[in-house]
């Protein structure tokens, strides 16, 4: 009980982060229509590639020497990046088709 | 200075996110919004490249991430350009599944590198925050959420492209629960006793995640593999929200838990369609059997039709309702379905479409297809409204569709489909119904529509139908 208590105690920002992500995720979309049901799956998809960072940031630290962690990391960059890139690019070209209607 | 600066820039991604999720959900700032998202994401990328400092000391190896950016972008450019429309949700599921190994990656690394504090300088200063479990916890998370999406994205993806066929084994559903747990315990106790416990289980927790993520999507039918998308997606999200917390990093955070609350919400809406709940979708797979046993009351003789005669119903009718479908996306046919929309206006009939929306294999799937042949969005009806329009119509053409468009969900408890809102086609005048072949559909039912005595089949490829369709109207 003590643990968790100091555990909240000591990210409490960041739960207060989540919570309120959490609500304003629900929110955000709420009333989405069907026909874009597709495209909003396709841009949240590309913006959860945000973990893109995450692995920068660990190959950006690894020693130079260490190249199980350096290929790991690698790795995780490329496959970020194909999240974020393909992602995005993805969406747009859906949305593209899209705009010509209106 | 440099490291303030990047607190400003996580903070415009977070904003951007937010404002370009929001945009995304209305037509006309769509595309906008998934500019402004991919603005902040650039920006918090190459931010996170120069100005990020590890307790004062910037980020190294910079050949190594762009040599990595590089070959992502290149790869990542080609694939989404070069994709049909009909091959997207096969996309979107591949490019999560990088997500999600990418946040199973991150941990590796991160574990390895706490398991070796002393020979790594630098690192066991994280560890002596005396919050370890703030630590241990997100990597643990990172790595089992990131893995099963992994795995389970590209199981959907081959689904979805017919690669892997649907499979169950006996008692699997148990040996799922089972797993699960272990991997929960596993993980509990490297969290709670990491000092004394062996590394290895960490491997082993990785290995049962891509297992459970493999077992978890198999048994799903095909047809349900958009939810099962979504739900990964959101899955993903979470991941990278473990990764985000591990770094004390907002724009991870808010950018991972946003996508996982909305990809919930969109996965439950996704359900709402077909009136089914999550549970169902997740545990009623195993209905894929019963439903073939449940078809043998269907059977009957139907009637087909020539291209001639359906050509003459067509363009002597007054008004004309195409159900699309994925025999439609398959075939590639949506910008001859538009010649034809266009061919039967010209002679004064009046055509509109029928949008059922989790026709295709994804909700949404054929509007986006549509809209790529230019069909105007006045045109595609949703299914309420298109509901109210059969009983006035002289002919209903479905490209493709089977499962939202079968009685059955109406009338037969016994359905595995039953409850499922449908298009309502058999209160028009005349049904044709263009079919490969009398094969069920992805759900594996039998639909007596097509016995129907007012319904026709026209059988083949729904391109070279539709193509024949066109030449003859143009005769007639």
């Amino acid at each position: 009980m003590e643990n968790i208590l100091a555990f909240i105690q000591n990210n409490i920002q960041i739960i207060y982060i989540v919570v309120l992500s959490v609500f304003l995720g629900i929110e955000v979309i709420g009333r989405v229509p069907a026909v874009l049901h597709t495209p909003l799956m396709s841009g949240a998809n590309a913006i959860h590639g945000v973990v893109i960072i995450g692995a920068i940031i660990v190959m950006g630290k690894v020693e130079p020497g260490n190249y199980i962690s350096l290929i790991i990391g690698f790795l995780a960059v490329v496959l970020g990046t194909l999240n974020v890139v393909g992602g995005f690019v993805v969406t747009d070209r859906m949305l593209e088709m899209f705009k010509k209607k209106k | 200075m440099g490291f303030n600066l990047l607190t400003l820039f996580y903070l415009i991604g977070s904003v951007t996110f937010i404002m370009g999720l929001k945009m995304l959900s209305h037509p006309e700032t769509a595309r906008k919004g998934n500019l402004l998202a991919a603005f902040g994401m650039i920006l918090s990328i190459f931010g996170t490249i120069f100005l990020y400092e590890d307790n004062g000391t910037p980020l190294h190896n910079y050949p190594w991430i762009f040599g990595a950016l590089m070959i992502g972008t290149l790869a990542g450019v080609m694939a989404a350009k070069k994709v049909k429309m009909t091959a997207m949700p096969e996309m979107v599921s591949l490019f999560n599944g990088m997500g999600g190994a990418c946040a199973a990656l991150i941990s590796i690394v991160e574990f390895r590198h706490i398991t070796a504090p002393f020979s790594l300088p630098g690192w066991h200063v994280l560890l002596s925050n005396n919050d370890s479990a703030g630590l241990y916890i997100p990597i643990m998370l990172g790595l089992i959420i990131g893995s099963i999406s992994f795995a389970g994205s590209m199981i959907a993806w081959g689904k979805l492209n017919g690669r892997i066929n649907d499979l169950s084994f006996k008692g699997q559903q148990a040996f799922n629960i089972v797993l699960f747990l272990a991997m929960l315990l596993v993980s509990g106790y490297l969290i709670g006793w990491l000092d004394s416990a062996n590394y290895l289980l960490f491997y082993v927790v990785f290995i049962a995640a891509i297992v459970y993520g493999v077992l978890f999507v198999l048994p799903i039918g095909g047809a349900d593999m958009p939810v099962v998308i979504s739900l990964l997606n959101s899955f993903t999200g979470v991941a990278a929200a473990c990764a985000g917390f591990l770094y004390h990093n907002q724009v991870m955070l808010t950018g991972g838990i946003l996508v996982g609350a909305a990809g919930t919400l969109l996965t439950t809406l996704m359900c709402r369609a077909m009136n089914r709940s999550l549970w169902n979708v997740l545990i009623g797979s195993f209905g894929g059997n019963t439903a073939i046993a449940g078809a043998a009351g269907v059977a009957g003789s139907y009637k087909e039709i020539s291209i001639t005669d359906a050509a003459v119903v067509m363009a002597y009718a007054h008004k004309v309702i195409i159900v699309p479908g994925y025999g439609l996306a398959v075939a590639q046919a949506q910008h001859t379905c538009h010649e034809l929309e266009l061919l039967l206006q010209e002679k004064g009939v009046e055509v509109t479409y029928a949008i059922h929306p989790v026709a295709g294999r994804m909700p949404g799937h054929m509007n986006v297809l549509l809209a790529e042949a230019d069909v105007s969005y006045d045109k595609l009806l949703e299914m309420e409204v298109a509901n109210e329009q059969f009983r006035s119509t002289d002919v209903v053409l479905i490209l493709g569709a089977n499962d939202v468009v079968n009685p059955a969900a109406k009338t037969d408890p016994a359905s595995p489909i039953y409850g499922m809102p449908i298009l309502e086609v058999e209160q028009a005048k005349t049904i044709i119904v263009n079919k490969r072949s009398m094969k069920p559909g992805y759900a594996g039912i039998e639909n007596a529509l097509f016995f129907q005595p007012k319904t026709s089949m026209l059988f083949g490829d729904a391109k070279a139908a539709l193509q024949k369709l066109v030449a003859e109207i143009k005769n007639l």
